[in-house]
């Protein structure tokens, strides 16, 4: 039983994949301009990654070693297109703002950093909670990182504004837009590092 | 925990091979299980795009052209009310964006007039650029019920009539370039009549 919530809560913060093992970076940073999009890329990855890892757990006796990262790597690209059509199909919008994005999952390196580290070695149960574990922690990451960007940056949350900026004369915020840009990315990700460190560190 | 298969030649030919089988049929049927629904989602996008900027219709005509400038051609829907033209949405689009192309919806009526403007989709910045996007600002109701024939269709740093959105000037010039090109498209084909 302990095992079981080790696996799930330490992708949260004692492993997590963004501000400890550090994967993941080229989706962390591109689409979290906001909270949403930072959320609906993270559940769309937890998707993959549970998908993923319960199937190569369960073939992983059947792939020869040798030619085990190309197996890896259909399932994973399997999974990912399911994901992208699904999306086009049901949630047209998202799709819009996250779109090139979705299949760049497939190279996501979390996904097979799991499959190669984890699933491969341990049961399908396992690996599930895993995935799910790992999923959510991605997914944590990228909402916060997306939300502080999207307050400093819009001025709002999950799209509704805050009202914490002054306004120009015709009544738009003036924001700190430096950080819903690139640079801010990185300046936000550096902060969350460390105070991530911090808490590891105790 | 049974043994590994040995990572012979055929081995690895051929279970790779069925594990590959497997993906393709696997997403065979999701690409058939999804394939009206993403039609159908796409044109729902595409009608509310065109019933934003023109009026109530109930037949549409669609055809597209070849812009004088520009790489690709753009699509005209003629929307039809009582088989009288209420009114022309142009799917057209810019290569000047902020961050390359970016496609616009814009509304005419058969007198040449702009009814009304929406984005399709773009990728300029966040918070700068896109608020060219109704749903960030209202800054391309501007161009509502102007006519292209008197209204200079480039940003006032340019001379023109539109007045850029702030720290946007590239984005703003880009939308001015795709709503001149839908315009002068369209009035090259002289109004309503052949085709």
């Amino acid at each position: 039983m302990n095992s079981i919530v080790q696996n799930l809560t330490k992708g949260l913060i004692k492993e997590n994949p963004v501000f400890v093992l550090l994967l993941g970076l080229c989706p962390t940073l591109g689409v979290t301009t906001s909270a949403i999009n930072g959320l609906g890329m993270g559940l769309a990855t937890t998707f993959v990654l549970m998908m993923s890892n319960m199937s190569i757990s369960m073939v992983k006796n059947f792939i020869p070693d040798k030619v085990r990262i190309p197996a890896f790597i259909v399932i994973i690209a399997s999974f990912v297109t399911v994901v992208d059509l699904l999306m086009q199909g049901y949630l047209q919008a998202l799709h819009g703002q996250l779109g090139l994005f979705i299949p760049l999952i497939v190279v996501n390196c979390i996904v097979l950093g799991r499959a190669e580290a984890f699933a491969s070695k341990n049961n399908i149960f396992d690996s599930i909670i895993d995935g799910l574990g790992m999923g959510l922690g991605f997914s944590l990451a990228l909402t916060i990182l997306g939300g502080i960007r999207e307050i400093l940056g819009s001025g709002a949350i999950f799209g509704i504004p805050l009202h914490i900026f002054p306004v120009d004369d015709k009544g738009n915020p003036i924001t700190m837009i430096v950080f819903v840009l690139a640079p801010g990315a990185f300046i936000v990700l550096g902060y969350l590092i460390a105070i991530t460190k911090k808490i590891n560190s105790k | 925990m049974s043994k590994k298969p040995e990572s012979t030649f055929m081995n690895m030919v051929i279970r790779l091979f069925i594990i590959v089988g497997l993906a393709g049929a696997v997403l065979g049927f999701v690409y058939i299980q999804t394939f009206d629904v993403i039609a159908a989602a796409k044109k729902k996008k595409l009608e509310e795009a065109i019933g934003q900027v023109v009026p109530a219709f109930d037949t549409l005509n669609v055809y597209t052209r070849m812009p004088a400038t520009g790489k690709d051609s753009i699509t005209f829907y003629e929307a039809y009310k009582n088989d009288s033209l209420v009114g022309t949405a142009i799917a057209t689009y810019t290569e000047k964006g902020f961050s390359g192309v970016f496609k616009i919806m814009v509304g005419f009526d058969p007198q040449g007039v702009i009814i009304n403007t929406s984005v399709l989709e773009h990728k300029e910045t966040p918070g700068l650029g896109d608020k060219m996007d109704k749903s960030k600002s209202d800054w391309s109701i501007q161009f509502n019920g102007k006519d292209p024939k008197t209204y200079k269709l480039t940003v006032t740093k340019d001379g023109g009539d539109v007045d850029a959105i702030t720290a946007a000037t590239i984005s703003s010039r880009a939308f001015c370039d795709a709503t001149d090109r839908a315009y002068k498209t369209y009035k090259e084909k002289g109004g309503n009549d052949n085709e």
